[in-house]
């Protein structure tokens, strides 16, 4: 019987080749990118300092910034969602913040603690739209924004009558959101936390598996029993929470809350996700490819300063590289599902 | 012969005025096919729908291992032991096999804050599963599913539905979209499933198939029962006039 075994399974084909397998790998593309976009600023912008301790401080302080947001939208999008909500999330969040403990006084971790439950309640809300009435994410969170960004700067002109307010000293809170070594914020080391553990959660836990099944067919998970509707929840949730943390951040290191500020975050968040190699249609991407696309957007908009270059151009390149990825993004994606029919 | 897995005893429903079904029975044992075959509109779907509790019948009796039952959501007549695999076999391209394969019910190793996938078991068993049915091709559980083939595909969610449980199998056209080749792997997964003793009921508009595989037979004309039989009691071309319209077939003479 064993013998009959083994001559029944040798004919099977061999394991994938080695360009086959990296091209399993969600993250090769960006990957990639990075190194020859690093490269290439090396070079150009490498004589005025790029490349120093300074200059990788720069890039990296701006992708953590924009990672720590990007991250959770790159599940979110995985899932086959959008979130345009963020950006006032953050300004939300950081004149709350400037508000309460700046303005009135009140305690930090008050202040810190409305804020977050704001992310909540924005999570909450833009997961309820999406579930019950089946809109397109990306008009409702898009609502949201505008909603959101109106009443935070209407509310801060209201009640301080200047929607920019001064938060001098966050006591205990200093240290841990607003310290640097060197010339490296505190910001890295809460985008490296929330980077291993959204791919702890994407890899290794169930919720993961129900992530990728989520955007993929969100139908067939159905049926196999995945709760679509609690996933999306959830991810909404890590997401408006995670920018109403960026929103804390940025109030305690720059000592002051603006209600207008964060809109930047909009884009720039789906932007890092989509280079990072995450399908817009949902059900593919990883978060070492999320990291990837944070960094090369530090990298592009940090080094279009050190190469001297009127920085006036930073816009027409992300556009340029976004249109990249999307290609590289979708060739992949064919040439993966392409392996089986070719060995036919 | 032993008691059938699931009956359906003059079963009806009707949508408004609409009569979808008008008083079908049909009988599915343990280790057999029973095929039901049809035209579009013969009311295929509405059976199948009323067999894995998506709908309830408006009149007639549904028996479990002989007892009378009312499914109350497909979730309920999953507890019962019931699999579907719907035409679209319910996988995710562009997640692994592996993946596929426990979703929903993925296997986990480890406690609290460090319950974690256990990769390597899902790996395993997934393999396992999808090879006892017969397929060679796949040899790696991390590959994409969205580079299988529509039989192995097929193959994946049987041997799915059968290693979570399932006693009964409802088979939705599994060979309407495949080639000649694919089909064959398809009819051999359900002889294959047949042989463990799995109750199946194959859907399918394709005699030909039907009658490689088929114990029982069914045929639906405009939500009628056309036409009951076994195995051998007629012919390829019986059947095809069957379910190309039973009236002309009896009025040509098929004199029993």
């Amino acid at each position: 019987m064993a013998a009959m075994e083994q001559t029944l399974e040798t004919p099977a084909t061999p394991r994938a080749s080695l360009v086959e397998r990296m091209l399993q790998v969600a993250w090769i593309g960006p990957a990639i990118a990075a190194v020859i976009i690093y490269i290439f600023f090396g070079i150009v912008g490498g004589a005025s300092g790029f490349l120093t301790v300074a200059g990788t401080a720069g890039w990296l302080n701006t992708a953590a910034e924009l990672g720590i947001i990007a991250i959770p939208i790159g599940l979110l999008m995985i899932s086959g969602e959008f979130d345009l909500s963020t950006g006032s999330v953050v300004g939300a969040s950081a004149i709350i913040v400037a508000l309460g403990s700046g303005f009135y006084g009140l305690p930090v971790a008050y202040t810190f603690t409305l804020a977050l439950a704001l992310g909540v309640a924005v999570g909450c809300f833009n997961a309820f739209l999406v579930n019950w009435t089946k809109l397109p994410s990306f008009i409702v969170t898009l609502a949201t924004n505008f909603i959101l960004a109106g009443t935070s700067l209407g509310l801060s002109r209201l009640i301080s009558g200047s929607s920019n307010v001064s938060f001098k000293d966050a006591g205990w809170a200093e240290p841990i959101l607003a310290s640097k070594w060197n010339y490296f914020n505190v910001s890295v080391l809460w985008w490296v936390f929330a980077a291993l553990l959204a791919a702890w959660v994407l890899r290794q836990t169930r919720f993961g598996n129900w992530i990728l099944a989520t955007g993929g067919n969100a139908d067939a998970a159905r049926r196999a029993g995945v709760p679509v509707s609690r996933v999306k929840l959830i991810l909404f949730i890590w997401t408006a929470v995670s920018a109403s943390f960026v929103g804390i951040m940025s109030a305690v290191m720059y000592n002051q809350g603006n209600a207008a500020q964060g809109q930047g975050y909009v884009f720039q968040t789906a932007i890092a996700a989509v280079i990072g190699g995450v399908l817009l249609q949902g059900g593919f991407g990883s978060v070492t490819g999320i990291v990837l696309g944070c960094v090369i957007y530090g990298i592009v908009s940090l080094g279009l300063f050190y190469t001297g270059w009127p920085t006036d151009w930073l816009q027409t390149f992300i556009g340029a590289l976004l249109v990249l990825a999307v290609l590289t993004n979708n060739i992949i994606r064919n040439a993966a599902l392409s392996r089986g029919a070719r060995r036919k | 012969m032993s008691t059938p897995l699931m009956q359906l005893e003059s079963v009806s429903r009707s949508f408004g005025n609409n009569l979808a079904l008008n008083r079908v029975d049909l009988d599915v044992y343990p280790g057999e096919v029973h095929c039901l075959l049809g035209d579009n509109g013969a009311g295929k779907s509405t059976l199948i729908k009323i067999m894995s509790g998506v709908l309830t019948p408006t009149l007639g009796t549904v028996r479990f291992n002989g007892e009378p039952v009312t499914f109350r959501s497909p979730r309920d007549a999953q507890g019962y032991g019931i699999g579907t695999v719907h035409q679209d076999v319910g996988t995710i391209p562009l997640i692994s096999v592996s993946r596929n394969f426990f979703l929903g019910n993925e296997p986990t190793k480890g406690w609290g804050p460090f319950r974690r996938l256990d990769h390597a078991s899902a790996n395993r068993i997934a393999l396992e599963q999808i090879r006892a049915m017969g397929i060679r091709r796949v040899n790696d559980a991390d590959q994409l599913v969205g580079t299988m083939s529509g039989g192995e595909r097929q193959a994946l969610a049987i041997s799915r539905a059968i290693y979570f449980g399932a006693r009964l199998l409802i088979l939705d056209e599994p060979t309407a979209a495949l080639g000649v080749k694919e089909s064959k792997i398809v009819i051999d997964l359900i002889s294959k499933a047949r042989d463990e003793g799995i109750a199946l009921v194959f859907i399918t508009h394709n005699a030909t198939h039907a009658l490689q595989v088929g114990d029982r037979f069914t045929v639906l004309i405009q939500g009628r029962t056309a036409a009951n039989f076994l195995r051998g009691e007629k012919t390829r071309e019986e059947v095809l006039n069957l379910m190309a319209g039973g009236e002309e077939f009896e009025a040509a003479g098929h004199g029993d």
